[in-house]
């Protein structure tokens, strides 16, 4: 250790101003940062999605034109895809946790961590930069009309090809990390859960990014020279601009949930004061979700008429999915049964994504069969179905790791009360924002449509009121968490976890001495929590 | 001034870095050159997928128009593909010995290779250049129909990741005459030599699919 190197001085402390944060290499800092950038487009994405259901207070025009209402869908999907929902809890939580939770200094790779940062922030303001002539294809960029539409799709999809590589660069430096940076004594079986769904995260990023990143590539091709592979007229085929899309786009679906589940696994075992049930069950079905993801994408296109006898795969293997995140809710249950519950604000997060994922995701089983998708396709029951796996799953996830860490991220505490509060206001008004949705499409609501049907309004109206609950509910959370009471303990949950046995918040170098772990990360209510 | 200074600092990151890391890492040398080369093969492993939706897209449309494939096939230069798969084989067993001669601290020998490997990519670059002209003079372009617009993409591509080697091996060999590596110190070399291998790799099975299936 060097001199002026104060190991006293926690993260926060080490070094002020812009420079101090923009070119750290600091893992914690470099996650807070991502934090901080996600939120932001969290927030960006979130308002244009209020304009989108304001619209739908009424048929018709009510408040912006059909081409704004097409600019802003595709704004709030490609924002909250690429900007927030992807990099999101990986990059953030990940950042911070990982490195605390394998008893390691850093990442492995400090520098390439800090690139990935920079990467990250100019791919954003690259598809930023479209806003000039904003992009109205939606964010799935299908073929032919992202071709022909006199919108800029070439500097959206750079950008996305360009936040590919930081994706691509982090997922590479977390299984990295926790293949040499491990502590002694910390095996692959005494890895918090949270690790084990960050690498399973990460071999997705790794693996499915490079595939979209070609496909942009040739989108891009397409535009510039007219290559003709997704053009019919010069014998290419729209179709295959989907296979390759859902390619990589259907494992991200798991890069954006798997992370969320990690939380889960942490939170619950804390609250409930018990070991987490079934941990091996749990670590390998991450595994098992990143590999069978690989293998559904074809889901998403059961009525393009791809061979029938494909559909009837795509179709059995995406039932398959259902069985290891079957197996991640049953073992948070069986965590939960005869423990000492305690409803903090994490926990309810925790509880409400248990109970929404379970909703999305049986939902997304009736899309997966082939009978009732070609009913259902491309209708509100999809929009809402995404929803409740994304906000319910993977934002509630965020908002739980958000409580939980706070005091260890902060070195505060916030106010309960006023969190639970804010809690239930965002859970009533997620649900009447999104419930509607499901029989809507049921009715046959199509979803990107501008107008609709006279029958249709009662829901849609509920729906969008649904949003102002929601984002009294939002903002309410932010004052909270921005009106931090006292400070926080090193260890104020009683967690048996590393990253909680340091002071709040981490010094910077985070551990004097690398530690050697001799337990289970999950000893709560056994003889060695009781003697600690 | 400060602007310049700031632009240098975007291209030498590491000297605006806070102090501690240049003083000193966090991890000793043996975990971080395995962690390296760990990083690196994963690295190649997307780049694999990256190509492996161009081959994909070959299969299909070869399956789809197989006259087209074996008429557009038989139109490409044979000799300038040949020539230029011979070259990068050869930059490839260049670039092996540099990797065995850093660990014997044969620096000389290093240089003299990387600077072999570097002078076949860049004779690699010149038959590629004088391929596109003469078939872009001839009126034949990406575009012209769905081969074509496969052997512009997939070169295409390979061709950037030429780029990329040259710059990578380029910068390596600068700073060999900084005395940067030694017997002790070569994770890099090794690293830009899988690299290396990975662009020799793609041509490899690019110039068969390509020039050869007439």
């Amino acid at each position: 250790m060097t001199d002026h190197h104060d190991f006293d001085k926690n993260y926060l402390e080490n070094g002020k101003g812009f420079k101090s944060w923009f070119f750290t290499v600091d893992h914690k800092r470099l996650g807070v940062m991502y934090l901080w950038a996600i939120g932001v487009f969290f927030v960006l994405a979130a308002i244009a999605s209020f304009l989108i259901r304001f619209e739908h207070l009424s048929p018709g025009q009510t408040i912006i034109s059909a081409q704004t209402y097409n600019v802003l869908f595709t704004l709030h999907g490609a924002v909250m895809v690429f900007l927030f929902i992807v990099p999101g809890v990986a990059a953030s939580f990940g950042n911070f946790l990982i490195p605390l939770m394998i008893g390691a200094r850093d990442v492995i790779f400090p520098k390439l961590n800090l690139y990935s940062f920079w990467i990250y922030c100019a791919g954003s303001l690259i598809l930023l930069l479209s806003l000039a002539a904003p992009v109205d294809t939606g964010w799935t960029f299908y073929t032919p009309y992202s071709i022909d539409t006199g919108t800029n799709v070439i500097l959206v999809t750079f950008g996305v090809f360009v936040l590919g590589f930081s994706s691509i660069l982090t997922g590479i430096n977390f299984i990295v990390s926790m293949h040499k940076l491990r502590a002694p004594g910390l095996t692959w079986d005494r890895l918090p859960l949270f690790c084990w769904a960050a690498y399973a995260t990460s071999l997705l990023q790794v693996l499915a990014t490079p595939v979209v990143g070609i496909t942009l590539l040739l989108l891009i091709g397409e535009r510039y020279f007219g290559l003709g592979f997704f053009d019919p007229a010069k014998g290419g085929d729209p179709v295959l601009f989907q296979h390759f899309f859902w390619f990589y786009s259907h494992p991200a679906v798991y890069i954006m949930i798997l992370p969320a589940m990690g939380i889960i696994s942490e939170v619950i075992p804390v609250f409930s004061r018990k070991p987490i049930f079934g941990y091996k069950a749990i670590a390998y079905s991450s595994l098992a979700i990143a590999l069978i993801s690989f293998l559904v994408w074809g889901h998403h296109m059961f009525t393009s008429g791809q061979s029938k006898l494909i559909n009837i795969i795509f179709s059995v293997i995406t039932f398959a999915v259902a069985v290891p995140t079957a197996i991640k809710v049953f073992n948070w249950l069986w965590t939960m049964y005869k423990g000492s519950v305690e409803l903090s604000a994490a926990m309810l997060y925790s509880l409400a994504f248990i109970f929404l994922f379970t909703i999305g995701g049986l939902t997304g089983l009736f899309l997966g069969a082939l009978a009732a998708d070609v009913h259902l396709h491309d209708t509100y029951f999809v929009v809402a179905h995404m929803h409740y796996v994304m906000i319910g799953g993977t934002v509630f996830g965020l908002f739980s790791a958000i409580h939980f860490w706070y005091p260890k991220m902060w070195g505060k505490m916030f106010d309960e009360f006023k969190a639970k509060i804010a809690f239930t206001l965002i859970f009533i008004g997620f649900n009447i924002v999104f419930f509607p949705q499901f029989i809507l499409g049921t009715q046959g609501m199509p979803r990107r449509y501008f107008n609709y049907a006279p029958e249709f309004e009662t829901l849609h109206q509920l729906s969008t009121y649904g949003t102002w609950i929601l984002g009294v509910g939002f903002i309410y959370m932010l004052y909270t968490l921005f009106k931090p009471v006292g400070a926080a303990d090193a260890n104020p949950y009683r967690s048996v976890s590393l990253e909680w046995q340091m002071p709040s918040p981490p010094p910077t170098l985070n551990f004097k001495e690398i530690p050697t772990v001799t337990t289970s990360t999950y000893d709560y209510g056994t003889k060695v929590e009781q003697e600690a | 001034m400060q602007i310049i200074k700031f632009i240098k600092s975007l291209a030498y990151p590491s000297e605006m870095l806070p102090p501690i890391v240049e003083e000193e890492s966090h991890f000793d040398p043996e975990t971080e050159h395995s962690a390296a080369k760990l990083g690196m093969w994963l690295f190649l492993a997307t780049e694999l997928l990256l190509f492996g939706g161009l081959f994909a897209a070959y299969a299909i449309f070869r399956a789809k128009y197989p006259v087209m494939f074996a008429e557009g096939s038989a139109n490409l230069d044979v000799v300038l593909g040949s020539v230029n798969t011979v070259i990068l084989i050869f930059s490839s067993w260049t670039v092996a010995v540099a990797v065995t001669a850093i660990q014997e601290n044969k620096i000389k020998l290093v240089q003299v290779m990387l600077w072999i490997t570097l002078i076949c990519a860049a004779i690699f670059g010149i038959n590629k250049y004088f391929e596109y002209s003469y078939k872009l003079s001839n009126g034949i372009g990406p575009g012209t129909d769905i081969f074509y617009s496969i052997y512009f993409a997939a070169t295409g591509v390979h061709m950037l990741h030429v780029f990329i080697g040259m710059a990578v091996l380029g910068v390596i060999l600068k700073r060999t005459y900084e005395g940067r590596y030694s017997k002790e110190k070569f994770t890099a070399i090794e690293i830009g030599g899988l690299y290396w291998h990975l662009v020799d790799l793609i041509w490899i099975y690019l110039f068969p699919l390509l020039y050869l299936v007439g």
